[in-house]
């Protein structure tokens, strides 16, 4: 088998870390092909219930990003997603799930550097802690072999 | 408790309330929940220390609703279910009058749900020391371990829902877990859909749960499922400052700070 590629999902709202992503491409900086993007209107629409999908169809890692503070399209979006966030992050790692998976963070429209930075280093951790194997134990779905991430 | 049947006969009587919800025995020494209806079924009341169940559910339910004005006995835990029902908008004053219980067994009547909050509002909401214990345990353990505990904990559960039809605030008239399209929670009780089970349970009474053990003395098999809603409730109380159920506040998860803290988010 190859080496361990990691299934990566983002889920990321549309006004901020999209465009971020996009402007991450524009600007031609390379950053690992493992993450697949999911766009969404804002973090708020983001509902827990969709990580935790992410995690039984084989995720091994998941990005969770949005505006900055104070700069959500919709104003608050992104403050009730925070509030969701920390209520949702202390469940898992109480659950026992492994919380080094589910980064979140906020990435501007501006900041296409970051948004590389941030996927780089979340391949980089991810590739480290190996597939998610205790999940995908209990969500019983078989492992299909990742090809080229 | 004459003076809550005595009391109970009153209302009735006076056609001030069309129901009143209590206590009555049941089968096996256990207690069952009542509605009097007329003033004679009020001699079946009761009230001594194996009535746990939470009543409130009961006054969200459109059978009981329908009947009108409701009068419920309320122990303490029921009335702070009473105020978060009320700051959701499920009952009023005008739908629902409360026979307060005090922890001392004194039977207290409320004018309105206004006063009932005052009163709730004596007490704090305390972590038993026995959970607070076993909570701390599991804090102890590694992310690996506290899986295990818990895929291990869950396994019994068959999915009766006892836990969901006990709890106060959990009222919708069509929970998650009967959406199909899409399929949110997977309908068998193995080890995922118990989990997402109960990790939606646990999600969505954040900041709304309050801490009866209803879920729990519900359970048929034991679970220990309140856990994962005192852990809830510490989170709350440690990052958003505390929670005690109030009519005019919005709960804790439909509201925000602008400077609440993290240190996760890169």
């Amino acid at each position: 088998m190859a080496e361990f590629e990691p299934k990566i999902v983002a889920f990321v709202c549309n006004w901020c870390t999209y465009a971020g992503a996009d402007l991450t491409g524009t600007s031609r900086i390379k950053y690992a092909s493992n993450v697949r993007i999911v766009r969404f209107p804002c973090t708020g629409r983001i509902d827990y219930m969709l990580l935790v999908k992410a995690f039984d169809e084989g995720a091994d890692g998941i990005i969770v990003s949005g505006c900055h503070p104070n700069d959500c399209h919709y104003t608050s979006g992104n403050f009730h997603a925070r509030r969701r966030w920390i209520m949702f992050r202390s469940l898992c790692d109480f659950i026992g799930i492994d919380i080094r998976r589910i980064k979140f963070s906020w990435v501007s429209a501006a900041e296409g550097a970051k948004w590389a930075d941030i996927v780089n280093s979340t391949v980089a951790a991810i590739r480290e802690l190996g597939p998610y194997e205790e999940y995908q134990k209990v969500a019983k779905k078989p492992v299909k072999e990742v090809i080229n991430g | 408790m004459d003076e809550l049947i005595k009391r109970a006969k009153e209302l009735l009587e006076a056609g001030t309330v069309k129901v009143v919800i209590g206590y009555e025995n049941g089968s096996a020494d256990k207690t069952r929940a009542l509605f009097a209806i007329e003033p004679k079924d009020a001699d079946k009341l009761i009230f001594d220390s194996r009535c746990v169940m939470n009543l409130a559910t009961y006054i969200t339910k459109a059978e009981v609703k329908g009947k009108g004005k409701m009068a419920i006995t309320a122990t303490l835990p029921v009335m702070r279910a009473i105020i978060q029902l009320a700051s959701e908008f499920q009952v009023n004053d005008s739908n629902l009058l409360v026979l307060g219980i005090t922890p001392e067994s004194k039977m207290i009547e409320f004018k309105d749900l206004a006063e009932v909050e005052a009163f709730v509002h004596k007490y704090t909401i305390e972590i038993e020391a026995k959970y607070s214990e076993k909570l701390e345990k599991l804090d102890k353990m590694t992310p690996s371990e506290r899986w295990s505990f818990w895929i291990e904990e869950l396994s019994p559960c068959f999915k009766c829902y006892a836990c969901r039809a006990a709890c106060p605030m959990c009222y919708c008239h069509k929970c998650t877990v009967e959406f199909n399209q899409p399929q949110w929670i997977p309908v068998p009780s193995h080890d995922l859909g118990n989990l997402e089970w109960h990790m939606m349970r646990a999600i969505h009474l954040a900041g709304r749960c309050i801490d009866c053990d209803a879920c729990y003395n519900a359970c048929p098999l034991g679970i220990p499922l309140n856990l994962l809603t005192k852990r809830m409730l510490i989170d709350a109380k440690e990052h958003f400052g505390g929670y005690q159920p109030s009519i005019k506040a919005d709960h804790l998860m439909s509201t925000y700070k602008p400077d609440d803290k993290d240190n996760f988010i890169m």
